[in-house]
């Protein structure tokens, strides 16, 4: 069985985050020869003096013709250990909420620096992202070593530097890597150039690398999407409530609460087209019978009786905010929160994240493009959630434009 | 926390990825509608749209948008599979379009319907006022679909705006449009054409006879090997000869390439995909040979 490790790159503007994915599908043999023939007549085109291997992610005319990365590409690539999605993101500031895309979802963050420059601040915004989303790993990759003639100093001090700023954010695991994405050193293997590392490289740190994964499988959480009614003459009295396990492992026989109406009742059976399943967890796609006819619907969530989410309607989020418009007190936004959508009031701006220092810069009463910060909101109606820090899922929500439909910024629970 | 024995393999976390994206569609749009051309990713997708819903039918029809230039085989097997599911089939017609006037048909050599599916596809969307359409198009077929989103915006003229696609967090989708506007939904965005034949093997899914090794009379053009039909004689000079050959993705039957192939099983053709270095619309599509921005440009127009 295949493990599935979903990567996401992080850092600067032409730090060479594109030209790495395209490395490490190169050296791994993961490129068809059309696709690198392809790449070599637009180098070649160009004018460039080497094939330009960012040419493999960077697949929009756009981004062709400024050379830089604009949204996210995600490319697939397999190991015998390993299957791999890889969510090459843009490094420009302006482009932010596209490298949140591509993080969201990731179980690891590579962040490169270019050596000659160190860490910048949109390394350290990336960083700061990474960390607030909660990406469970994270490789510092000091690219460009070419550029430093391999020089173990450059590397050991951009690794101190980074080291300093990340004890101040809550990144579990972080390895340091010395790399060359142009010439590939210690990209798939080993580098002679730099006699002075003794860690693997970068492809053998991801297909070792123990996977820890931050699915949740203590506290049971079922947001219910669909309910089933087939209306059928033989199955007229079925009902079963869709969903995807957010939480924990679910029984048939497990007593259960229905949230918000705190109706209790069992799990009569979890069905699925493939047969009875007798434990759901996540993020297994099941079907849900109940033993009891209660009034149950898409929002709903089902858990323990002795170990439910909060419902409520006062929430406090760190926010990553996406839109032009600026975030202000008493905004009225869209909120998605699992499967429930509701509106929402900004009661309070508390502070802005200065990403610099990461202090909190209390004295804004508003939140800008790009910025981070916290906020709290008021619902219409109650939310059944979790802090972001204990579940991914039933601690995010999204901030919408009511009136546009645009997605405005990324929320983690707190 | 770490528990071992809840793990589930990329094949079945890349299902219940899709088995949820049917569902938030379901429960959010008014009228969805399933693209299904017979092709084999169309049968997967379909397949896991099954599963999302059990024990219930489809909550939305099949939609094709059909050129008139297909493989019969591929024909026969849409209908077949749809009745089978009891589903409502919508059929978009180009042949319909241009017998009408609606449209005028390139007849240059070379040319392809391919272009004259976008107005037909998004004449159907409008008059079927469906406001969510469920597309089997991966990630790793092109790179311009490389950068598309799960949910993928489209405004009242169908265009895609690649260089400001709303952001896509978490599993958290946002289907919010207005009126005329709509959501090409894509849940097989993230897998490979080897998982949609490991998908083939495991869920053991009848896919049409094209797929396999079969032998055909062929000609070489452009590099491509192309069936020999009324719509595509042999040009002076060009040689038809029987083959043995299959096909790796199915389209309009004037631009879809085949390869040589012994593959006669799944387990053949996992075996050949493993193994092949050319990617299958490389193989096997002219009309992605026009430019390097062929496929961008298409879909901004509204391709699928
Ligand atoms: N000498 C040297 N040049 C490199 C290396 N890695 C990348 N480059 C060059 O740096 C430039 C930027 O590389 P990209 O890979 O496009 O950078 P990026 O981080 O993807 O940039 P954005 O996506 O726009 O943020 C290109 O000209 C690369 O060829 C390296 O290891 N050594
Ligand atoms: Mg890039």
């Amino acid at each position: 069985m295949t493990e599935l490790l979903r990567v996401a790159t992080a850092g600067s503007v032409d730090d060479g985050k594109s030209t790495l994915i395209g490395r490490l599908l190169y050296d791994t043999k993961s490129l068809f020869s059309d696709q690198l023939a392809a790449v070599e007549r637009t180098s070649r085109e160009r004018g460039d003096g080497y094939v330009d291997l960012a040419l493999l992610t960077d697949g929009l005319r756009a981004e062709r013709e400024q050379g830089i990365t604009i949204d996210v590409a995600y490319r697939y690539f397999a190991t015998p250990r390993r299957s791999f999605i890889l969510a090459d993101t843009p490094g420009h500031v302006q482009y932010t909420r596209n490298m949140v895309t591509g993080a969201s979802t990731a179980d690891l963050a590579l962040l490169l620096v270019d050596a000659r420059k160190g860490v910048l601040e949109q390394t350290r915004r990336h960083a700061f992202l990474a960390s607030l989303l909660r990406v469970p790993h994270m490789v510092l990759c000091v690219n460009k070593m070419d550029l430093v003639d391999f020089d173990r100093e450059v590397f050991e001090k951009i690794k101190e530097d980074f080291r300093r700023f990340a004890t101040k954010l809550e990144i579990v695991d972080v390895t340091t890597i010395p790399i060359s994405a142009l010439s590939g050193d210690n990209v798939v293997s080993r580098s002679p150039s730099t006699p002075w590392y003794d860690g693997s490289s970068l492809l053998h740190h991801l297909e070792e690398l123990h996977i820890a994964s931050d699915r949740n499988l203590i506290d049971v959480r079922f947001p219910v999407q669909w309910v089933v009614r087939p209306r059928t003459d033989e199955l007229h009295d079925y009902r079963g409530y869709a969903g995807q396990v957010a939480g924990g492992v679910l029984k048939p026989g497990d007593d259960v609460i229905v949230l918000p109406s705190g109706l209790s009742t069992r799990v009569a059976g979890i069905d699925s087209f493939d047969g009875p399943i007798s434990e759901a967890f996540p993020p297994m796609s099941v079907t849900v019978r109940l033993e009891d006819d209660l009034d149950v619907s898409r929002g709903d969530m089902i858990a323990r009786p002795n170990n439910q989410p909060t419902v409520g309607q006062d929430l406090q989020l760190m926010v990553s905010w996406m839109a032009d418009a600026p975030l202000r007190r008493r905004a009225r936004i869209g909120i998605k929160h699992t499967t429930r959508s509701v509106r929402a009031m900004v009661t309070d701006v508390s502070y802005r994240v200065d990403i610099d220092t990461l202090h909190r810069d209390e004295s804004v009463e508003t939140l800008g493009l790009n910025d981070i910060g916290r906020i709290a909101l008021r619902t219409t109606s109650p939310l059944c959630y979790d802090p972001y820090r204990r579940n991914r899922t039933t601690g995010s929500v999204l901030l919408i434009d009511e009136s546009t439909g645009a997605t405005l910024g990324a929320g983690m629970i707190l | 926390m770490p528990v071992t024995g809840y793990e589930l393999s990329h094949l079945e976390m890349l299902e219940a990825e899709a088995i949820h994206i049917f569902r938030e569609v379901a429960a959010e749009f008014e009228r969805p509608a399933l693209l299904f051309s017979g092709g084999k990713d169309s049968i997967v997708m379909l397949r896991v749209a099954e599963k999302a819903f059990w024990p219930a039918k489809l909550p939305f029809p099949l939609l094709h948008i059909d050129t008139g230039h297909n493989f019969p085989e591929v024909l026969a097997f849409r209908d077949h599979r749809s009745a089978e599911l009891g589903a409502r089939l919508v059929v978009g017609s180009v042949q319909t379009a241009i017998d009408a006037g609606e449209l005028t048909e390139d007849t240059r050599p070379g040319a392809s319907r391919n272009q004259l599916q976008t107005p037909v596809l998004l004449d159907t969307i409008a008059e079927n006022r469906f406001d969510a359409v469920f597309g089997g198009a991966r990630r790793d077929e092109e790179k311009a679909r490389a950068k598309e989103r799960v949910y993928s915006f489209r405004d009242e003229f169908g265009q895609w705006d690649p260089k400001n696609q709303r952001p896509e967090l978490w599993s958290l989708y946002n289907g919010r449009h207005r009126p005329g506007e709509h959501i090409r939904v894509f849940p097989l965005s993230n897998w490979t054409e080897l998982d949609i034949w490991r998908y083939i093997a495991q869920e053991r899914l009848e896919i049409p006879s094209i797929y396999y090794a079969h032998s055909r009379d062929v000609i070489e053009r452009d590099g491509m090997l192309l069936a020999v039909t009324p719509l595509t004689p042999p040009r002076a000079g060009e040689i038809a000869l029987p083959r043995q050959i299959r096909y790796r993705t199915v389209g309009d039957i004037t631009c879809t390439g085949a390869v040589e192939s012994t593959a006669a099983t799944v387990e053949e053709v996992i075996a050949e995909v493993a193994a092949t270095r050319i990617t299958e619309r490389g193989a096997t599509r002219a009309d992605d040979r026009v430019s390097e921005a062929a496929m961008e440009d298409r879909k901004r127009e509204g391709y699928f």
